[in-house]
């Protein structure tokens, strides 16, 4: 089936809504996502958004800005992070005209809580700086998006997997699209193509994520030529339930929760002596593994504490329930009584498809705009986050830029043909499906996948070396072999998991490469990037963004500079 | 620990009517109804359907009939149950089933839009956010947990007998709009379901806050539109 969109948005999480709302206003818009719209993995964000409001605190956006440098180990491009703190209030309450229920403080103003590494002063003290509301922010503002969405002339394809670009001489011109339910190839012609498709936590054994998150449209891009961009860094949120990565949000340390080892220690008094258990969070994942290390787990056992059993019922029930509620599910534990066991989880990819702050990807380290080709939001690197990702940027990040990605779209296809269709794309991307049905190769995909997963988690997770790091990416190269002999064993066409699960898999053994392979580059300790062979920071080297091109041999390493404005690098200590 | 669950089969491209088959699964006490169902797509049978995502009950996807009651597969784990590590699962009542444990939503996102799911506020916002009591923002507060899993609207034995009544989801997010005090469309919403599709259609039978996974009194928030729609009457006489 064909279609014709002046633009096509691929995810339906915030950052794509956004850009959805922004273009509906004045064009044809799709959004294609493989799960229902509210579904999206944007609306498991839990503790909060930052804005310098100063609702509740001195605060103002300069400090915000300085917070996300140091937070990212000075890699964040300067000029970027500007923009996003500087837009942060208008972006606050322009949710809020919108109707986000934000909580309030006595006097009816947005309420604000502390997050990790958010800071007065530059640096001299926590500063309450994270809107919120409840501890189901991110689901609360995915509501109000998708609500506002359903008032514009936006048409959804919910439930449809995208197979590949429409590329024709270098510009992208729309995409091929598999409909779960029935099994259709649906071509969609369009002037710009916005990437919008979160994360790729699912490549790790243990993640936050949701079964979604498996990046494809990263893989997308890469496959159609873009560069990723600082791909190694990827965040080891702290506090994930133990065994089952489940996310307990970085609130319940902001709203006073402790971490404490198998001595009852506050341990993070140690390593982070101001801001102690409020410091960002590759430290503090760290410190978590570094006490189990010393052989302070729980119970000699790899997680620690977090106790919230101080901060009282009302606190706990009315800020922090849907946490509560996750442990008293999974882990069997009321957090108002006895602390929570907790481990890092695989939370978010600093890196991602390399992107100017109008969301244009770019092709090379000058900058050049890949024509047609958007993105925005976890799978787009702008960079912002650079080598550390503060709590309460990602929400920022998604809507700041999913809407000058919108403005940047809305402008271009005012003035941009509409291109030619090309079904030759159609008739490949039908062989390629064909092909994986008929396929009768031994290997399974489960298989595959587990031992990827494994991999990545036991030597390209929180602590790195050159060997463990050497032998991952030849793992990844022979399980990118063994996939090309994958067969399905669902042949059928309404709702193929099978098939959706080797088309996941396929991009994520694309990407877990180029994570294996930045951080086998990358030879110095930065954000969450931990060389133990390396364990020191390297500017005169490193400061530089890591970009992997995909080409027909080896993917090809090449680097971009940071760009630096008001800081200068300093060592980083909290 | 062996598990035996039977799982309601339906393959359009196959089935003339609906199955059930069964699968026995080594599962941990602690597993999620969810994980099961992977163990027996990944290690048995690919070619079973269901939804899902996040597998922490917040994107709503995985809302099924585990052991004759609507629950969130990846909510539940297998050690909630008391029956003898038996599981019958069943797709969501009231929708028409497209495979397996796949049902169509759509009549559940129409009854939702039909209730204008978004503030409405045509005076213009000030420079910085409105100020609201938190009170008021705690008033509507339940209704911000709801995941649109649709757990509520197919158990609601009133949604059975009448197709057209909104059902508790729908009227929940009703309910949120109503009692925000940033929305100026008050009137016209509970004029929109002052009717036995709407509001009186609910006759406070309990099931929707029964089954729901976020713990929301559904049935106490449907309750409060009613009476302040009697209270309005009795005011206008």
């Amino acid at each position: 089936m064909e279609h014709q969109f002046d633009a096509v948005i691929i995810g339906a999480g915030l950052a794509g809504l956004r850009a959805a709302i922004e273009i509906g206003a004045d064009a044809g818009v799709a959004v294609i996502s493989k799960v229902f719209a509210t579904r999206s993995h944007s609306g498991a964000a839990q503790g909060g958004i930052g804005a310098a409001l100063a609702n509740e605190e001195d605060d103002n956006w300069e400090w915000h800005m300085f917070d996300t440098v140091k937070g990212s180990d000075y890699l964040g491009d300067q000029d970027a992070i500007e923009t996003m703190a500087k837009d942060a209030p208008r972006t606050i309450y322009e949710l809020e005209h919108l109707g986000v229920p934000f909580n309030r403080t006595g006097e009816g103003k947005i309420a604000q809580r502390a997050f990790g590494g958010h800071t007065s002063n530059f640096g001299k003290a926590a500063v309450k700086r994270a809107c919120f509301a409840a501890d189901r922010t991110g689901r609360v503002i995915l509501d109000t998006l998708w609500e506002q969405s359903l008032q514009r002339d936006i048409k959804f394809f919910d439930e449809f997997h995208v197979l590949s670009l429409i590329m024709d001489n270098g510009r992208c011109c729309g995409v091929i699209a598999y409909e779960l339910a029935t099994g259709d190839l649906h071509t969609f012609r369009s002037k710009a193509v916005l990437l919008a498709t979160g994360g790729a936590g699912k490549i790790y054994k243990t993640t936050s994520n949701a079964f979604a998150s498996t990046g494809d449209g990263m893989a997308l891009a890469y496959r159609a030529g873009a560069p990723m961009e600082d791909m190694e860094f990827v965040q080891f949120h702290p506090t994930g339930i133990y065994k089952l990565g489940i996310l307990i949000s970085e609130a319940a340390r902001g709203e006073g929760g402790i971490l404490r080892n198998s001595e009852g220690e506050r341990f993070m008094e140690r390593y982070a002596p101001v801001i102690k258990d409020l410091a960002p969070r590759d430290m503090v994942s760290r410190c978590i593994l570094e006490e189990i290390r010393a052989g302070k787990g729980i119970g000699g056992k790899d997680y620690v504490h977090l106790d919230m059993t101080h901060l009282g019922e009302d606190v706990i029930n009315t800020k922090l329930a849907e946490i509560t509620g996750f442990a008293r599910t999974y882990a069997g534990v009321d957090a108002t009584k006895e602390p929570i066991p907790v481990q890092p989880t695989c939370h978010y990819m600093m890196g991602g498809i390399a992107a100017d702050v109008d969301g244009r990807v770019i092709l090379d380290s000058n900058g050049t705009p890949f024509e047609g080709l958007y993105a925005a939001g976890e799978c787009a690197c702008v960079s912002v986050h650079g080598a550390n990702r503060l709590g309460c940027n990602s929400l920022l990040d998604t809507l700041v830029f999913g809407r000058r990605s919108g403005q940047e779209i809305l402008s271009f296809v005012q003035t941009a043909e509409m291109p030619e269709a090309s079904p030759g794309v159609a008739r490949k991307a039908a062989a390629r499906i064909s092909d994986l049905m008929r396929g009768e190769g031994q290997e399974s995909i489960g298989s595959i996948m587990g031992q990827m997963q494994e991999i990545m988690m036991e030597k390209v997770s929180v602590f790195r070396t050159a060997a463990g790091l050497t032998e991952a990416l030849g793992k990844i190269r022979e399980l990118q072999d063994r996939y090309r002999n994958i067969s399905l064993r669902d042949k059928g066409s309404c709702f193929n998991r099978d098939l959706l699960d080797a088309l996941e898999l396929g991009h994520m053994l694309d990407l877990a490469e180029v994570i294996a392979m930045g951080a086998l580059y990358r030879e110095e300790s930065r954000g969450a990037h931990f060389r133990e062979d390396f364990p020191a920071r390297n500017d005169d080297k490193f400061l530089r963004h890591t970009m992997i091109r995909h080409t027909d041999d080896a993917p090809q390493i090449f680097e971009k500079n940071v760009t630096i404005t008001r800081f200068q690098p300093q060592e980083r200590k909290y | 620990m062996k598990c035996t669950f039977i799982i309601y089969r339906f393959d359009p491209a196959v089935d003339k009517e609906s199955r059930y088959q069964e699968y026995s699964v080594d599962a941990e006490p602690t597993d999620k109804i969810l994980d099961c169902l992977n163990k027996i797509r990944w290690e048995q049978d690919p070619t079973l359907a269901y939804r899902f995502s996040c597998a922490h009950g917040i994107c709503g996807s995985d809302a099924l009939v585990i052991n004759s009651r609507v629950e969130l597969a990846c909510q539940k784990l297998v050690r909630d149950f008391k029956t003898g590590n038996n599981f019958v699962i069943e797709p969501l009542p009231f929708f028409k089933v497209i495979k397996d444990l796949i049902v169509d939503l759509e009549p559940f996102f129409e009854k939702h839009r039909s209730v204008q799911p978004f503030l409405i506020n045509d005076q213009k916002p000030p420079d910085k956010e409105r100020f609201q009591e938190s009170k008021t923002q705690e008033s509507f507060e339940p209704a911000l947990r709801c995941i649109l899993c649709a757990s509520c609207t197919s158990s609601c034995p009133i949604t059975r007998t009448n197709p057209d009544y909104a059902g508790p989801a729908a009227l929940l997010r009703a309910f949120r709009y109503i009692f925000d005090s940033r929305d100026s469309a008050t009137d016209e919403r509970l004029e929109k379901i002052n009717d036995d599709d709407g509001i009186w259609g609910c006759k406070s039978l309990w099931w929707c806050t029964d089954v729901c996974p976020k713990g929301i009194p559904i049935t106490k928030c449907l309750g409060q539109i009613k009476r302040v729609i009697k209270k309005k009457e009795k005011a206008a006489g």
